[in-house]
């Protein structure tokens, strides 16, 4: 058995890094991902990748940041030290709108991006998974988890090699990026 | 998707020949990877010089206290607020491109976005300088936050615009870095990839272990939208909490309802008018010519022309309106404010930001990179003169005409807003040494549809209407990075 784990196709061009994706599906060769340097819209439709639910989390961080500062102000204004503002009601709502709604953009914007974080295993320091170097910079990348599947290797590299695979690489390791 | 053909009739975004994906990483990441050249070593050595200007300036502020400023019992707020009003309108532009733009998907934001966005950060440090100066005592500032403390707690004032001001300001800077920071992983991830050694630690740590996935990239732009459908709200509101500050008091100039939307379109003005100060030239020095191109220049005069003509309605409603309320001291603030002792700054700041600016009608004009550079300094210069006006000569004479008086500034308010320029530019210029100027990834998606080379092999096919093709090659001789002769033949 050869020590070959992941087979990497190599395309220069998103149209034909495509056309690979349909060859191997049509083949029933179980896709494990796709590196692209930029975002290739209608790839996660064909892998099946749901939706994003970031909006959801967006809407609840929002409801959220409105509800923490209106609290406050609340706390602040009309409960803990009311003032005599010319004779004015304490509760002044149309005075709080605009930090309301800017503690609700603050958070939603903080909320969101770090529940993208933690969904997508992004922080500082995280070591790199990176299967091949020049996906970040001209090369769109499929990569098929062959310990997954008993395709013959020959088989898919012609796939892909048909499809418009520049190259196409034979990997013992998952990840170059690891020392 | 990407590929779609795109209509020849639009121009295009990237121009060039032989341009691939390899070489739009390669052109943008030249002045990261290399060492940079001379221009650069200027600038930064006289941008620091200004950096350490300003540090001077405000520790002597600090040392000595407000009193080193020429204010007095009359002009409480003068440079500072000035300045203040002036950096945070700058930062408007790379907010409204990144959001805004998006949002309305002009894919010309592409290549311009980054360094909008990041100019908009380094504005809004500026700002908050300002802010954090004007108080004399920096440590005291922390009383302008909601803290429990041994007065009671006694709370700040959420009636009041300034402190609305602290809460739009900080969420404006937070907002902006994050979508800034968050747009720059996948960059940053590809600088990371072609670096070695301690630079590829460096920016692995920075890059947050971006691979570029297929989910990530679904997410990201998700994230993307999310954060430019709610910088959008954000941006709008943060000039017209600025403008709150002045518009909710009692004083005559000031206590106008017209202020939230004339101080968004004069923030937007200006901000664009910085863009092309600081875009005309790193292109040129840079060498990005083909990415930033004539008709981004074009496209952003034509965003200035608009938001200057909305500047100068409101300076005519403003005067209209003083005149039809009937109020004495309304009417005399607007009459003090162009024929009195402060109506060389008015009429400055009418004939750089009304006047002058409308030769923007002309296309010539527009598609002129020297015209274009110098009208940006013009309405830079006109835009401080604005809040320059609003406040110094609303405030020098209002109720009391005993109370009347002239404002003068000191070397240190001057030390002050000239030093606030270096560190501007000091922050521009290490960004454009760390980081890509440019958007790598979001360039790369318009090189297939929209790029020149695309558009030329659309021609040469000939499956065009030929009345299109010739509109098409009659709006090319605008850019100045095409060589019209190639089109002669096709």
């Amino acid at each position: 058995m050869s020590s070959t784990k992941f087979i990497l196709g190599l395309f220069e061009d998103p149209d034909e890094m495509m056309d690979g994706i349909t060859a191997l599906q049509q083949n029933s060769v179980p896709i494990y991902d796709v590196y692209t340097p930029m975002p290739i819209h209608g790839i996660e439709a064909k892998l099946g990748i749901k939706d994003s639910r970031l909006g959801y989390a967006a809407f609840m961080f929002g409801c959220l940041g409105g509800t923490v500062i209106f609290s406050i102000i609340y706390f602040a204004m009309v409960h803990d030290w009311p003032m005599n503002i010319g004779g004015k009601p304490a509760f002044a709502v149309p005075d709080f709108i605009p930090i309301t709604f800017e503690w609700t953009v603050l958070y939603t914007a903080l909320g969101t991006t770090a529940t993208f974080f933690f969904a997508t295993h992004l922080f500082p320091g995280r070591t790199p998974r990176v299967m091949d170097y020049r996906a970040t910079n001209d090369r769109f990348v499929i990569a098929i988890d062959v310990k997954k599947n008993n395709t013959p290797h020959e088989d898919i590299t012609n796939l892909l090699k048909e499809a418009g695979a520049v190259e196409v690489k034979h990997n013992d390791r998952k990840y170059v990026s690891y020392e | 998707m990407s590929s779609h053909n795109e209509s020849i009739i639009r121009e295009p975004l990237i121009t060039g020949n032989n341009i691939t994906y390899a070489q739009i990483t390669e052109d943008i990441l030249r002045p990261v990877e290399k060492l940079p050249g001379k221009a650069w070593w200027i600038g930064f050595t006289v941008a620091s010089m200004g950096a350490t200007l300003w540090l001077f300036a405000v520790s002597y502020t600090f040392w000595y206290g407000i009193g080193s400023w020429g204010l007095n019992k009359t002009v409480g707020w003068a440079w500072d607020i000035t300045g203040f009003v002036w950096w945070v309108g700058i930062g408007h532009a790379g907010t409204l491109i990144s959001a805004i733009l998006l949002l309305f998907r002009q894919k010309w934001r592409n290549s311009i976005n980054r360094s909008a966005e990041a100019m908009t950060i380094f504005a809004v440090i500026c700002a908050a300088s300002y802010i954090v100066a004007h108080m004399g005592r920096p440590w005291m500032a922390v009383y302008s936050l909601p803290l429990p403390n041994q007065y009671g707690s006694l709370w700040v004032n959420f009636n009041s615009p300034l402190i609305w001001d602290v809460f739009a300001i900080s969420t404006y800077f937070t907002v902006s870095l994050v979508f800034w920071y968050t747009g720059l992983l996948p960059d940053i991830a590809t600088i990371r990839d072609r670096a070695t050694g301690l630079r590829r630690k460096i920016y692995s740590v920075m890059s947050f272990g971006w691979t570029g996935s297929v989910k990530t990239w679904q997410r990201f732009e998700t994230v993307s939208l999310i954060l430019a459908g709610i910088s959008t709200p954000l941006v709008l509101s943060v000039h017209s909490i600025v403008s709150m500050d002045f518009a909710t008091s009692l004083e005559p100039g000031w206590h106008t309802t017209i202020f939230p939307p004339y101080f968004v379109a004069g923030a937007i003005f200006s901000g664009f008018a910085m863009v092309q100060t600081l875009l005309l030239i790193a292109r040129k020095v840079l060498g990005l010519e083909n990415y930033i191109t004539m008709f981004h220049i074009e496209a952003m005069n034509k965003i200035i022309i608009l938001t200057g003509s909305i500047v100068m309605v409101a300076y005519c409603t403003e005067f209209f309106i003083a005149y039809y309320s009937q109020v004495e001291y309304e009417q005399y603030a607007f009459i003090n404010r162009y024929f009195g002792p402060y109506w060389w700054a008015s009429w400055s700041m009418f004939c750089c930001n009304c006047v002058i600016p409308q030769v923007l009608w002309f296309k010539n004009v527009r598609r002129s990179i020297a015209a274009t550079w110098f009208l940006s300094i013009i309405i830079n210069i006109g835009m401080w003169f604005e809040r320059f006006v609003i406040i110094v000569t609303s405030l020098h004479r209002d109720f009391l005409p005993s109370s009347w008086a002239m404002f003068y500034p000191t070397w240190i308010d001057v030390s002050v807003f000239i030093g606030s320029i270096g560190v501007f530019f000091t922050l521009f210029l290490l960004f454009l040494r760390v980081l890509p100027a440019i958007a790598i990834a979001e360039v790369k998606l318009l090189l297939k549809g929209s790029s020149e080379q695309e558009k030329k092999k659309i021609l040469q096919s000939g499956h065009i209407d030929a009345s299109q093709g010739e509109f098409y090659k009659d709006a090319l001789k605008k850019f100045d990075a095409i060589d019209i002769a190639e089109y002669e033949k096709v």
